[in-house]
């Protein structure tokens, strides 16, 4: 299982663009923290879920 | 843009001696810990709501050295929440801050950058920082910042933010430690363009969320 955004899934060994594009994420407003580590944005086509994975997207909204 | 470190006054008050400030600080916070205040530099990107007012509290607190970088010029819609004065309409944000916190602190030092901080150019801006405050107001560009950031400075602590508009409840706004360098401080939600938008006391809670954090990682407390 892999947990995102507290929600466990299982979508071990797919990878973390396959689920950012099937949950609808627009890739321009986020950052994705995996096990205590941001992964960067060009690492998010081969960025294979793992089971016991735990991920954190962070959807930034506007204002500051 | 060097800030000289020294302010002066044209009327008959004088400001206080360096020496005589920094013993108020270390007499307010403690000699130890004002010392690790008074060694550490922060770096603010954009001078809006969030990064003026996080400027003003780390200069208060006695942060040795800040980093400024603002492209934009002070607006009369600015000062509903941003610490500027209607005297400074018209002027570079960059130039009204250093000029406001040199009121507030007049031996601070200050490096400030009048640009739009990009992937391309923000690397030298922001080397000498040990701590960096993404204070944005654009959702993609703040995105952005946190993941070259994150990417080619790991080392760096890095505090962000999202989420303050409107007037939803104040103890929604937290700090969360996401990684061991990366924190974000917000209410995670509310976008400022779905809104009544921004409104100075909350974006003023989030800005002490930020600078707060930052002064506890200077003084080496690392958790939230």
């Amino acid at each position: 299982m892999v947990t995102i955004n507290g929600s466990k899934l299982d979508i071990a060994g797919r990878t973390l663009l396959w689920y950012l594009s099937g949950a609808n994420y627009g890739l321009e407003q986020i950052a994705v923290e995996r096990n205590g580590k941001i992964i960067p944005k060009s690492q998010y086509a081969e960025a294979i879920l793992a089971d016991g994975d735990v991920v954190e997207i962070v959807r930034f909204v506007g204002g500051g | 843009m060097k800030s000289s470190a020294l302010w002066e006054v044209d009327d008959l008050r004088p400001i206080p001696s360096k020496q005589e400030m920094l013993l108020a600080l270390a007499d307010r916070h403690g000699k130890t810990l004002q010392e690790k205040f008074s060694k550490g530099t922060v770096a603010v990107c954009g001078l809006g709501g969030l990064g003026s007012n996080i400027a003003v509290s780390l200069a208060r607190a006695g942060v040795g050295s800040l980093i400024l970088t603002d492209f934009d010029r002070v607006d009369l819609s600015n000062l509903h929440r941003q610490q500027y004065k209607a005297s400074q309409i018209g002027m570079y944000k960059t130039t009204a801050l250093v000029q406001n916190l040199l009121e507030i602190s007049p031996y601070l030092s200050m490096t400030a950058h009048t640009l739009r901080i990009t992937e391309e150019n923000f690397y030298p801006l922001l080397s000498d920082a040990d701590v960096i405050c993404e204070a944005f107001d654009d959702a993609t560009e703040k995105a952005a910042f946190v993941n070259y950031v994150s990417e080619a400075m790991p080392e760096k602590y890095l505090i962000a933010a999202s989420g303050m508009s409107g007037l939803g409840p104040s103890n929604l706004i937290q700090t969360r430690k996401l990684t061991e360098h990366f924190f974000l401080c917000g209410d995670g939600a509310k976008d400022a363009a779905d809104d009544i938008g921004l409104v100075s006391s909350r974006v003023m809670i989030c800005a002490a969320h930020q600078a707060h954090m930052a002064l506890c990682l200077l003084a080496g407390i690392h958790d939230v």
